[in-house]
């Protein structure tokens, strides 16, 4: 009954919410909007019983993600009062499509019936008495090892990606060198001189 | 057999013409012009033999083979000189006419720079023509009928600096061209239907098949009409005939030799020759026959009747011949082929001399050509002034009917005329209106005939006395001078002013030589050569060479002299139907009327001519004013009728064709159509490319939806 | 009432619909698209999630840590590449990123 509850109010949330980031007219609010999104969808899956995924999508999505977004929101110089027009230009074929979309997915998720014709119920996890987390390592790591480390591989591309394309060298910003640190000469770095006592390098 | 004197006739003129016109500049001028005028004369002496042979002697007709041209498939054509009656007559004209006019141009064109060039092209022609005449199948004519074509339009544009020659050269040959086209088309028809091109095959087919037809998609048409109308086409051609005559008072831009040769005697007579030749078809298609008649007939009269509002001397002398081709034509189309020859024949001669006399006025005048400036030439050039008086009186057919006593055009020019007569009595297509029209044609001839001597020779003179001692040489005409210029300076020409005389002299004896010689035959070969044409002694003359009809008098002739072995069956059959017949009293013995009246109509002619060139000339000038001369002295508004519809006719066509038929329809439709509609749509199917990423995406929503969409609905059949 | 899976499915398709939306009726403002993209992606966690809680299958959930990889990954450089668009063009108007266009 709680559950039902909470399902209801969850769901409500994150589909106005969802809404909201497209129609806001500040960026900031949407992605605020999309922050709460994120919230409430990890508490639908808690509901489902995927605690840890929820955990995950708090701690990536939001925490990294969605701060991203905020980073660069803010970061870019945009002027607010150009971006409140052309939301209404495609709004007539646009919804059109929306809603044809919208009926064909309901269309066919209200069709996953089982073989008898019941409703599908949720059965919440009970197979085994590992936490969520437990059950996720287990398969992990050992069946989907390969493809953790491709995703692993996926994030590193991405970050050499992102260095690639946003780096700048400013001229005058001091930096090592490393290698010529280790190859100086000693021609280089010392100098002898005949400094009479008493008086100092001038 | 290679050198036989039958080969030499026909080559000799070819070898000579060749050796003047590739090797002048080794063998100079007089060597080129002693070789191809000795070379004709070589023709002449060795024709002569031939002929006198058919008149006097037996008569040995052969043909002489000389290689094999073309043999494919029953497309036989062997390289002959065929000797027959006809072939000599023929002979006898084209060497005689053209040695003749070989020797006056020595003297005419004495002063031109290309002599070699002209004797050359003289030569080739005579060539052309002897292979014409003594042609064994329609292939050699063909070729002598095409070779005599380009020699005209070489001749005639002679003088190519002159943009009008050039222009009167091309409209000669293309003229020719639409006439060949025809004959051309009759050649296949009659290879088609008969399966052969010699002659004597062709016309023993015609005549052992004369019911056949051809199937055309729509109809059917009769063989030997069909071939016979066909080769006639190419007749009205060569010989500018009513429609296709436009050619010839144009081809009067070539030096007076030329048109002496070309333009009267010879070339414009190979079409007569042909129906001669084909006279065998002719009486098998008797519509053909008709139209012929009637075509002749109208060329008669309508070339006479502009003839008499010209006022260039060789113009009228032009329409003279157009007329009187006309006259040959009508008396072959009514089967009096005889008849048609010896017209032929009689008319080389005083033609030749009209032509070459008014060259020698033209050249006596330093090139004036329009009788308007001319007047008092008699004193200065009496000889020329008798030549032509007499080329005249033989034209319009000086004559005494009913005897023998006559200058030549009387005897033939009459027999034409009574030949139409009684084919008219006989109900032949055509020929009643052939005879008047001969009669009425005979007043004018008569008439312009006069006009050109009273105006040119008689009066006083009316042109500018320029003065005569320009250089200059080449072409005739007002532009420059080509006169026998040793002549220029030496005359006294003040005292000719004083009296009313032109500044004119005499031509040489070079020139007038040969006038002479054809005054001699215009005055005798009427009278001589009748009863052999067509008289009494007609049958053992013609041999068979020509057809007989039964209207004519060589049927008369038939019937009273001995009838020789025949070629082929048709002609015998036609004789002996002569026989049969009894003949109609009134188809041999014309009544008097008819008889007497081209004499009397000729002398009406005369008498015009002296009301109004000789006694009252203002009434003259106050005639060629009105709207009816405009009418005749612009030729029947021919040239102009043609040029608004053929030329500018086939431009505009030309033009639609072009485009809109090749640039709207074919290359429309085609590449640039294709090339323009690509572009058009590619135009289009670019702006899907908009540049925005979300467009794409949208566009991937849209086509996922209508996949799920159609998924749904195929899923919804098959499921529940 | 008992939540069965297809209400689970019906928000997912909810938030994959106002998702998909948002990327083409945003001419304005490019991070509103990135960020419907990570409501797409989010959708697709959620069903996936929804899928492996009904059959008893960690597989789902395994995919969907790789998809939120993927996501966090691709928002990563999404964004760098944002940056250098702004800091070349100086805005950030979609409208004027057509330079691709035919």
């Amino acid at each position: 009954m709680l559950a039902a509850i909470a399902f209801y109010v969850l769901a409500a949330i994150a589909i106005v919410s969802a809404f909201a980031v497209i129609a806001a007219r500040n960026p900031v609010h949407s992605v605020l909007f999309l922050i709460l999104t994120f919230f409430t969808s990890a508490g639908l899956f808690v509901l489902l019983g995927a605690e840890f995924l929820a955990m995950l999508l708090v701690v990536v999505y939001v925490g990294a993600v969605a701060v991203l977004f905020l980073f660069v929101v803010m970061m870019l110089d945009v002027d607010f009062a150009e971006l409140k027009q052309g939301f209404l230009s495609y709004m007539p074929i646009g919804a059109l499509i929306a809603v044809a979309l919208l009926a064909e997915l309901l269309l066919v998720s209200s069709a996953a019936t089982s073989a008898d014709g019941a409703p599908i119920a949720l059965r919440p996890d009970g197979s085994a008495d590992v936490t969520n987390a437990e059950a996720i390592g287990r398969v992990l790591y050992t069946d989907y090892l390969l493809v953790f480390q491709l995703a692993g591989l996926v994030l590193f591309v991405a970050m050499v990606g992102a260095i690639v394309l946003t780096l700048r060298h400013r001229p005058g910003v001091k930096k090592q060198d490393i290698a010529a640190q280790v190859g100086r000469r000693r021609s280089e770095a010392v100098e002898l001189k005949d400094v009479r006592p008493g008086q100092g390098l001038g | 057999m290679a050198f036989s004197p039958e080969v030499l006739i026909v080559l000799g003129p070819l070898v000579a013409a060749a050796i003047a016109g590739l090797l002048q500049r080794y063998i100079g001028d007089k060597i080129a012009m002693a070789v191809t005028t000795a070379s004709v004369g070589l023709s002449l002496a060795l024709s002569l033999p031939i002929f006198a042979d058919f008149v006097w002697g037996e008569g040995h007709e052969r043909v002489i083979e000389l290689f094999r041209f073309i043999d494919v498939a029953g497309f036989t054509s062997i390289w002959s000189v065929r000797i027959d009656a006809l072939s000599a007559v023929m002979l006898v004209v084209v060497n005689t006419v053209s040695f003749l006019v070989h020797v006056y141009s020595i003297g005419y064109m004495a002063e031109d720079p290309h002599k070699a060039r002209f004797f050359s092209y003289l030569s080739f022609f005579t060539f052309s023509m002897l292979a014409l005449v003594t042609a064994n199948d329609f292939l050699q004519l063909f070729f002598g009928w095409e070779g005599v074509g380009v020699a005209s339009y070489l001749l005639i544009g002679f003088w190519y600096h002159k943009r009008s020659a050039n222009d009167a050269a091309i409209k000669a040959f293309v003229n020719n061209r639409v006439g060949d086209f025809g004959f051309a088309l009759g050649i296949m028809a009659a290879f088609m239907a008969y399966g052969s091109i010699q002659y004597d095959a062709v016309f023993a087919a015609a005549a052992a098949n004369p019911g056949m037809m051809f199937d055309f998609v729509l109809f059917q048409a009769p063989v030997v009409e069909t071939v016979a109308f066909l080769l006639f086409i190419g007749a009205m051609g060569k010989s500018a005939q009513f429609f296709l005559h436009v050619w010839l008072p144009d081809a009067m831009e070539g030096p007076t030799p030329v048109s002496a040769l070309i333009h009267a005697a010879t070339m414009v007579t190979a079409g007569v020759f042909m129906v001669a030749r084909c006279g065998d078809l002719f009486e098998l298609a008797p519509y053909a026959a008709g139209f012929v008649t009637i075509i002749g007939a109208t060329t008669a009269l309508f070339a006479a009747t502009v003839g008499l509002a010209q006022n260039d001397i060789k113009r009228v002398v032009a329409y003279s011949t157009c007329s009187q081709l006309g006259y040959m034509f009508f008396a072959a189309g009514v089967g009096a082929y005889g008849a048609a020859m010896f017209h032929l024949f009689t008319h080389a001669f005083f033609k030749a001399l009209l032509f070459l006399g008014a060259g020698s006025v033209i050249v006596g005048l330093h090139h004036e050509q329009d009788m308007r400036n001319m007047g008092g030439v008699r004193k200065p050039m009496k000889l020329t002034w008798a030549m032509m008086l007499i080329g005249t009186l033989a034209l319009i057919g000086i004559g005494i009917p009913g005897t023998q006593i006559g200058l030549a055009g009387f005897f033939s020019k009459d027999a034409a005329i009574e030949s139409a007569w009684a084919a008219g009595e006989a109900g032949r297509l055509g020929a009643q209106y052939a005879f008047w029209c001969g009669v009425i044609a005979a007043l004018l001839t008569s008439f312009y005939s006069w006009r050109l001597m009273f105006m040119t020779f008689e009066g006083r003179f009316r042109g500018a006395h320029h003065a005569e001692h320009s250089p200059g040489h080449g072409q005739e005409g007002h532009e420059e001078e080509a006169s026998p210029a040793a002549h220029a300076e030496a005359h006294g020409h003040g005292a000719a002013h004083a009296s009313g005389a032109a500044p004119a002299h005499e031509s040489p004896p070079v020139m007038t030589g040969p006038l002479l010689i054809l005054a001699v035959g215009a005055i005798f070969a009427g009278v001589l050569f009748a009863p052999y044409f067509i008289g009494d002694r007609s049958a053992e003359f013609w041999r068979g060479a020509i057809a007989v009809a039964e209207t004519s008098h060589a049927a008369e002739g038939a019937e009273h002299g001995t009838v020789a072995p025949a070629h082929g069956e048709a002609p015998t059959a036609v004789a002996e139907a002569a026989h049969g017949e009894a003949a109609e009293p009134a188809a041999h013995h014309p009544p008097m009327w008819v008889l007497w009246a081209p004499v009397v109509v000729t002398i009406v002619g005369f008498l015009f001519a002296v009301i109004f060139y000789l006694w009252n000339t203002s009434a003259a000038r106050a005639m060629a004013r009105g709207p009816v001369w405009a009418f005749l002295y612009n030729k029947w508004y021919f040239d102009e009728i043609y040029d608004f519809f053929l030329v500018k006719g086939a431009r505009a066509l030309g033009d639609l064709f072009w485009k809109v038929g090749d640039r709207r329809l074919i290359d429309g439709l085609g590449p640039d159509g294709v090339a323009a509609t690509s572009r058009f749509f590619s135009g289009l199917l670019r702006r899907v490319q908009t540049g925005f990423v979300y467009h794409y995406s949208f566009i991937m929503l849209i086509a996922a939806v209508a996949f799920g969409a159609y998924a749904i609905y195929a899923g919804m059949g098959a499921g529940q | 009432m008992e939540i069965t899976l297809a209400h689970y499915l019906f928000v997912a398709a909810a938030l994959f619909t106002i998702g998909a939306f948002g990327i083409f009726a945003n001419a304005k403002n490019v991070i509103i698209i990135l960020m419907s993209i990570e409501l797409i992606l989010l959708s697709v966690n959620i069903n996936l999630v929804a899928f492996s809680a009904f059959l008893q299958n960690l597989e789902g959930q395994v995919f969907a840590m790789l998809v939120l990889t993927v996501a966090a990954a691709e928002a990563a450089v999404g964004l760098a590449i944002l940056v250098t668009y702004f800091r070349n063009r100086g805005g950030i108007a979609v409208e004027d990123i057509n330079q691709m266009r035919g």
